[in-house]
């Protein structure tokens, strides 16, 4: 059982000079490591009487945890749903590809699909650790087959399907053993979802509503079964009205269980979501603000800044914020948020001692100038190689 | 002694953060010659909050100082008569404090040394006067209840061993304290009296603790001040070699 500190003996690392976000702000302080986790630098100093091994100057910059992408489909060419003969290599690759975009955990994600490919895609894809290798899985997101035909989106119709005739056992029988599994999204319009989710929820794996016709009680009802996100707010789902919000309506409703926070995932790269509508949901619960890409096989074309109008949306890899949110707010939808919602807080998603040291570099305009995880350094930008 | 006064509390702060550091450079420390800071001892050890976190954040984060230089009373000691005799042993070892900073209480203290501690006392287990636990309330969220009654500090006599001693006072409510420190007689009810006997002092304070000094008394020392402002004049730093 590693000790709270570390193994006693290896090596302290200093980064100086430098913001770090702790307790939602940027405050100046150094971060120190060992072992590959985040180090209490006074109980070093005092208890065990030791100074760094190293000190690493970050140049005046910003070291934000490591990003944590819940929803992306591929990317570089890989695409999660194939059932090909190197699935294992196919993640890899964008595992170690998006470590250059600051994502230092992840959750591949399958959208809706026949059970065979379940069957044969779902095993190959362990829970694993990040490293210089790539990013860290956390496990999949399985998004349908359990999905409303009218907001199926881009998903295949001829694969959605229901579980009104055996509940959970249906969705076992199409997704097989989900020991590798963390997310599912289902629409709770469909009929037994209360038992599914229930059962889902008691096994750890966190529902999300999606792709779905829900009016806000049916939503509200999944949330007290246990459903804790939304996927891509807005998208795929009824549009907000006024006299019944929908899935929308979950982020001011006052008819959630005490105490629960509802996350939802929002794509904000200015296309799939405007701006203004964004904004309008960060304003109304910003503690739940999620940011995926929901990338695709096609991702690695390029970044590219985006303005719509009087908003500016930057697109930097895996990271978009919109302007008019604070860096501090942008950098925990990204981080701190998705951890809390796998219920990872304590390890991931923050740079708070005794965490995993998975964290970024950053410039003062969000651009990733490093990437480390578990204190190791695992991608530096050409420039910063000096 | 030296009555340096400045205009405010920030003022008075960065002229005696000058005048340690210039005090430190001309001292010409190295690997085999250590300056000796004696500083106060601070809220009890076993409030959450303690005093390590205190000086962590506020000083020792800051420094490149080596943790083994840097000695603090532990008030969760198993024996601690044999805690602050080792305390002063350390001092002896280290050749004794070149120069102790220390504040003073509303009630004229110096460290714990509270109203009818001797004068020739040393570092030993003082049991704190209600003005003591009323001024510390605010680090228990102003529950009398949880503020220690008992600390470990640092003699009167201890403090006088000092090669030079420097006292901060600033503020209104610390007034009358420093009239009774510097213009009444030596009194082991005002314990910051016997520095009157040191031969190295210097208070600096600001406008609002000298309100309960004579007019002629503060006249004077301000009309030294150009001699005090010699004092932290900027000498080259340690890291240009010379």
């Amino acid at each position: 059982m590693r000790g709270e500190q570390g193994a006693a003996g290896a090596r302290v690392l200093q980064f100086t000079n430098c913001r770090i976000l702790r307790g939602g702000k940027l405050l100046r302080e150094d971060l120190w490591v060992r072992g590959g986790r985040i180090l209490d630098p006074e109980k070093l100093f005092f208890e065990e009487r030791r100074v760094a091994d190293e000190r690493r100057d970050c140049g005046g910059r910003i070291l934000a945890p490591g990003f944590i992408d819940v929803q992306i489909n591929g990317g570089f060419g890989v695409d999660f749903s194939q059932a090909t003969e190197n699935v294992c290599s196919g993640v890899a690759l964008v595992a170690r590809r998006i470590l250059s975009h600051g994502v230092t955990s992840f959750c591949p994600t399958l959208v809706t699909s026949p059970p065979e490919v379940y069957h044969k895609v779902v095993p190959q894809i362990p829970v694993k650790s990040g490293g210089p290798h790539g990013a860290g899985v956390l496990g999949l997101h399985l998004e349908g087959p359990f999905i409303s035909r009218e907001k199926r989106g881009a998903h295949p119709e001829a694969h959605l399907r229901s579980f009104e005739a055996n509940a959970f056992q249906d969705l076992l029988a199409t997704y097989g053993p989900l020991d590798n599994v963390r997310i599912v999204t289902l629409a709770p319009e469909l009929g037994r979802s209360h038992e599914v989710i229930r059962e889902l929820t008691a096994r750890g794996i966190c529902v999300s509503l999606g792709h779905s016709v829900a009016d806000l009680r049916a939503a509200e009802d999944a949330v007290w079964s246990g459903a804790t996100f939304i996927t891509h707010l807005f998208n795929a789902m009824l549009p907000f009205h006024h006299r019944d919000p929908g899935i929308v309506g979950l982020l001011t409703s006052d008819r959630l269980p005490a105490g629960r926070c509802i996350f939802y995932g929002m794509i904000a790269d200015g296309t799939h979501t405007n701006p203004a509508a964004l904004r309008i949901a960060h304003r109304a619960h910003p503690q739940g603000l999620v940011l995926v890409t929901d990338a695709i096989p096609a991702l690695g074309l390029g970044n590219g800044r985006h303005t719509l109008g009087q908003q500016e949306v930057e697109v930097d890899g895996l990271t978009a914020y919109v302007a008019g949110c604070s860096v501090e707010s942008a950098l925990e939808a990204a981080s701190l948020h998705p951890a809390q919602l796998l219920g990872l807080e304590k390890s991931k998603g923050t740079l708070d001692f005794g965490a995993d040291a998975d964290f970024v570099v950053l410039d003062d305009s969000l651009h990733v100038q490093a990437t480390y995880i578990s204190g190791e350094l695992v991608w530096q930008a050409e420039a910063a190689r000096q | 002694m030296r009555l340096v006064i400045l205009d405010n509390y920030d003022l008075a702060s960065e002229w005696a953060a000058k005048y340690i550091c210039n005090r430190i450079i001309q001292f010409k420390p190295g690997q085999d010659r250590y300056f000796t800071l004696g500083l106060p001892t601070g809220l009890p050890r076993n409030h959450p909050e303690s005093y390590h976190s205190y000086m962590w954040n506020n000083f020792f984060k800051h420094i490149d100082i080596d943790p083994n230089n840097a000695h603090i009373l532990d008030g969760n000691a198993a024996d601690l008569q044999a805690e602050c005799d080792a305390f002063e042993k350390k001092i002896k070892e280290a050749g004794g404090i070149d120069l102790f900073v220390g504040g003073i209480g509303p009630d004229g203290h110096i460290a714990f040394n509270e109203p009818g501690s001797s004068l020739v006392s040393r570092t030993r287990l003082k049991t704190l006067a209600m003005d003591t636990i009323l001024a510390n309330a605010k680090y228990f969220d102003g529950d009398l209840t949880k503020v220690p009654t008992m600390a470990l500090t640092v003699g009167v006599g201890t403090v006088m061993d000092a090669r030079e001693v420097m006292i901060l006072i600033t503020g209104a409510h610390k007034a009358f304290a420093l009239y009774k420190a510097i213009e009444e007689g030596v009194n082991h009810m005002w314990t910051v009296s016997a520095f009157q006997q040191h031969p190295r002092t210097i208070f600096v304070c600001d406008e609002d603790a000298t309100l309960e000094l004579r007019v002629k008394t503060v006249k004077y020392f301000k009309g030294l001040m150009h001699v005090h402002n010699k004092l932290v004049d900027p000498l080259f730093s340690m890291k240009d070699g010379n």
